[in-house]
């Protein structure tokens, strides 16, 4: 409805911007096979809190081990949908979701479906990093203990292994009794993401996960989220479009609480469909 | 024109919010120094002034005090002076003080060789040691009596300490057996007579047999004890007093003895020592107005830990109750009013609750269902520290609601999220993750708890609090906590023998010196606790910003 007033442009819009996304276009898809059938699908997913009508018939798929950036002004519901993946919403009183969320094929707003499971299988990275005020170690483990896993060696194997897909090994390995809020803001993010993967997910979402960071440990950042498409999906959401265009093989562009526009990230920023697009990548509002 | 730029400035809220923290301070530190001065001084040895007055007699004593004389409309108003002494010996004189007009006094000196004795009885003996009796003959006179005292006092306290283990140990094991097998001997009676028991003549045989022992062994510690009394018993001391009567003193009944007026610093010092430790350690006598506090010490740290036992799960759980699982509302705000207000409600009437319903009701409850056998005499449906504790936890349970819930408040929704994302219930993120970023919080709850608790005294009066406990609530003997009995603290102490005692003059410098300790008690629990917040603070700090 919103979108049928705009012409689909096909030419590209000259920007400066554009041009610099171009420079770093996302890697090539790693050679594991993937599947077919796409990790997450939505269908006209709504959502409302209260009254307040947020999310309106979102319709998506979203790859497996792909990285899919939303992207969108604030207040655009991207951060909500990203939410809706692992149902964190769950936890805000009065939101009411309606329309069809599967994960791994598995409904999961169904009410047989097991809502812990749900946020085992999807991992979390926030947008403020929220290490516990507990030692690395501990934080990192988190995941395994609450499962009730205590056998050391496990714990200690999850540990080192998931610090090393964090890329977080080789600072922090001498002082894993450290407090987990010790370290660097980057570090502390990479800590977050340690903690998610601990557990093996199969999805993992970033709710701006470098938005608190400088450009050094932004960048180291991006670096780990290219390693970690390669087992993990993930869906990262964001305000820096650079960033966007450098990491995600596709990109969902939100307005006003609507999926505008959704296709491979090149074509997106090269050659948009929608003029609300153009004019958000182009910085022309947002 | 200045003074009005002055007064728009604010220089006078100034002065007036400065001079009232000031006035503040002062009042804190003038009680400080009143309690402390008053407190501590009294166990520094005074020099003993020998007295002659104009008609001749002699009187000697501690000064305590002078006073100038009221003659109301006569030119000496307030001109003449009067001085008190403590004069001791009880009972020779039948009182502890003397006043005297400085009028009437010829002479004053301090003579050497006096010596200052504590007893067990009628208070100090102040006098000149004369002689030493062994039985019906004498080892030492005049400077070798003297000389021989300290050994004698030395050896006192040996014995009676020897004594006292016989008493309360052994013998007081063999009575603690004895009253249980009256006790199960009653339990049988009362399984008879509910019918259907079967035959219980071998238990009661076999009770019998135990009984016999214990009777056997209860006579031969009497003879033990006995045979002890005599080894420590013959040795007397005889005094004589400035006004020339004669007291004979057993050595046992010695406690301490020193010469007041031939003391050198340091042997002051040494007397001051060892008369704060024996307030410290020993246990008081004579109703209270000498000898120690170290009951009503025990009493009022054992308190505070059973509240806090009891105080700590119960305002958690509900303060988690209230911030995490109700449904915020009308109903919760008003809960959480009523949490408030009980905070304001007058300790008497938490000592009415107490003891209507812990002591009649609940502990009632358990006599009739647990211990039937012992009924009339109450077990549990009496006043004892249980009660008096969870008295108190009722009282402060507010307190430690509020700041629970505070610090429940305070861990940032982030943290919750990151526990929650990761597949923690509810459950599991409030155990691991929010409750040990909200224990400091909870621990400040719980010193403000303590600090309320420890200086209530009101309730404990109805509930368990007694002059005199005969026995500690926690000893050698199974099931070493004894949480029936009653006990003795600092507070009710300081009523007691500031206003209850038959001797309140002489008991007054006690009441100072409990004062004094129940303050370093009530510091001491908070510091502990302090100690463990920050320690807690510093290993849950929620930012690292």
């Amino acid at each position: 409805m919103l979108m049928a007033d705009h012409d689909m442009r096909t030419t590209a819009p000259d920007s400066g911007l554009r041009i610099k996304t171009e420079v770093k276009a996302p890697a090539p898809a790693p050679a594991v096979a993937r599947d077919s059938e796409p990790d997450i699908i939505c269908r006209s997913v709504n959502l409302a809190y209260g009254d307040n009508h947020t999310l309106h018939d979102i319709t998506m798929d979203i790859d497996d081990r792909r990285v899919t950036a939303l992207i969108g002004p604030s207040g655009c519901g991207k951060s909500t949908l990203l939410r809706c993946f692992n149902r964190m919403n769950d936890l805000i009183d009065n939101v009411r979701i309606w329309g069809e969320i599967r994960v791994k094929s598995v409904d999961i707003n169904a009410p047989a479906t097991d809502v812990i499971e749900v946020r085992r299988r999807v991992g979390m990275v926030f947008q403020k990093s929220n290490p516990f005020p507990k030692s690395i170690y501990e934080n990192v483990i988190y995941g395994l203990r609450i499962a009730g896993i205590n056998d050391k060696t496990t714990l200690d194997e999850a540990c080192e292994r998931s610090l090393k897909g964090a890329a977080l090994w080789d600072e922090v390995k001498d002082r894993l009794d450290e407090s987990g809020l010790s370290l660097s803001g980057g570090q502390m993010q990479r800590l977050c993401i340690a903690r998610a993967i601990a557990v093996e997910p199969e999805i993992v979402l970033m709710d701006e996960p470098c938005s608190a960071l400088d450009p050094i440990a932004t960048l180291k950042i991006e670096e780990l989220i290219f390693q970690l498409k390669e087992r993990y999906t993930i869906v990262i959401v964001t305000h820096n479009l650079q960033q966007a265009a450098r990491v995600s093989d596709k990109t969902a562009f939100f307005w006003l609480g609507r999926l505008v526009e959704y296709g491979p990230t090149a074509e997106m920023f090269t050659a948009p469909k929608d003029k609300l697009t153009e004019d958000y990548i182009t910085g022309r509002f947002g | 024109m200045d003074l009005r730029k002055a007064f728009s400035r604010g220089d006078h809220l100034v002065w007036l919010t400065g001079s009232a923290l000031g006035i503040s301070l002062l009042m804190i530190l003038g009680l400080l120094l009143v309690i402390l001065t008053n407190g501590l001084g009294i166990f520094w040895p005074s020099p003993i002034e020998q007295v002659t007055l104009d008609d001749g007699s002699i009187v000697a004593g501690e000064p305590m005090q002078r006073q100038p004389i009221p003659n109301p409309g006569q030119p000496d108003h307030l001109q003449k002076h009067r001085v008190q002494l403590k004069v001791g010996n009880r009972d020779l004189y039948g009182f502890d003080f003397k006043w005297m007009d400085e009028a009437a006094i010829a002479k004053r000196e301090r003579p050497s060789g006096i010596y200052l004795v504590e007893r067990s009885e009628y208070g100090p003996l102040i006098g000149t040691p004369v002689r030493v009796l062994e039985g019906e003959k004498e080892v030492a006179s005049g400077a070798d009596a003297a000389a021989a005292l300290a050994g004698l006092v030395d050896k006192a306290v040996r014995d009676r300490r020897e004594v006292r283990a016989i008493e309360k140990d052994e013998i007081g094991a063999v009575n603690y057996d004895i009253e249980r097998i009256r006790l199960q001997r009653r339990k049988l009676d009362y399984r008879e007579k509910q019918g259907g028991a079967g035959d219980l003549s071998a238990s009661r045989r076999k009770l019998d047999e135990r009984e016999t022992a214990l009777k056997a062994r209860y006579a031969e510690l009497e003879e033990k004890l006995a045979k002890r009394m005599e080894g420590a018993g013959s040795s007397r001391v005889v005094f004589r007093t400035v006004d020339g009567q004669v007291k004979e003193l057993r050595a046992f009944d010695m406690y301490r003895a020193y010469p007041a007026n031939d003391l050198s610093w340091l042997g002051r010092a040494r007397v001051y020592a060892s008369r704060l430790w024996g307030f410290l350690a020993d246990e008081p006598r004579e109703a209270n107005t000498e000898g120690g506090i170290f009951p009503a010490i025990f009493g009022t740290v054992m308190m505070v830990f059973l509240m806090s036992l009891a105080v700590v799960p119960l305002g958690v759980l509900a303060a988690l109750y209230l911030r995490e699982y109700a449904k915020q509302g009308l109903l919760v705000r008003t809960v959480r009013i009523a949490v408030n207000n009980l905070a304001g409600v007058p300790s008497i009437v938490f000592g009415v609750f107490g003891l209507g319903f812990f002591v009649y009701f609940v502990g009632g409850g358990i006599d009739r269902i647990f211990f039937p056998e012992a009924l009339p005499t109450p077990t549990y449906g009496t006043g004892g520290i249980l009660w008096a504790s969870m008295t108190l936890a009722l009282l402060t349970v507010p307190v430690v609601i509020v700041a629970a819930e505070e610090a429940l408040a305070a861990v940032p929704r982030s943290m919750r999220e990151a526990s929650l994302a990761m597949g923690a219930t509810k459950f599991q993120t409030i155990l691991r993750v929010v409750l040990p970023a909200a224990a400091p919080g909870i621990l400040t709850g719980l010193i403000l708890a303590m600090a309320r608790a420890a200086g209530e005294v009101a309730p404990l009066m109805l509930t368990g609090v007694v002059k005199l406990a005969p026995e500690l609530p926690l000893d050698g003997f199974f099931p070493f906590f004894h949480l029936d009995r009653k006990f003795m603290h600092l507070g009710f102490h300081i009523y007691d023998v500031g206003f209850q005692s038959p001797n309140v003059e002489a008991a007054k410098p006690m009441v100072y010196t409990t004062t004094v300790f129940l303050l370093v008690i009530v510091v001491m629990l908070n510091m502990t606790a302090i100690t463990v917040r920050n320690y807690l603070r510093e290993k849950y700090k929620t930012s690292a910003f």
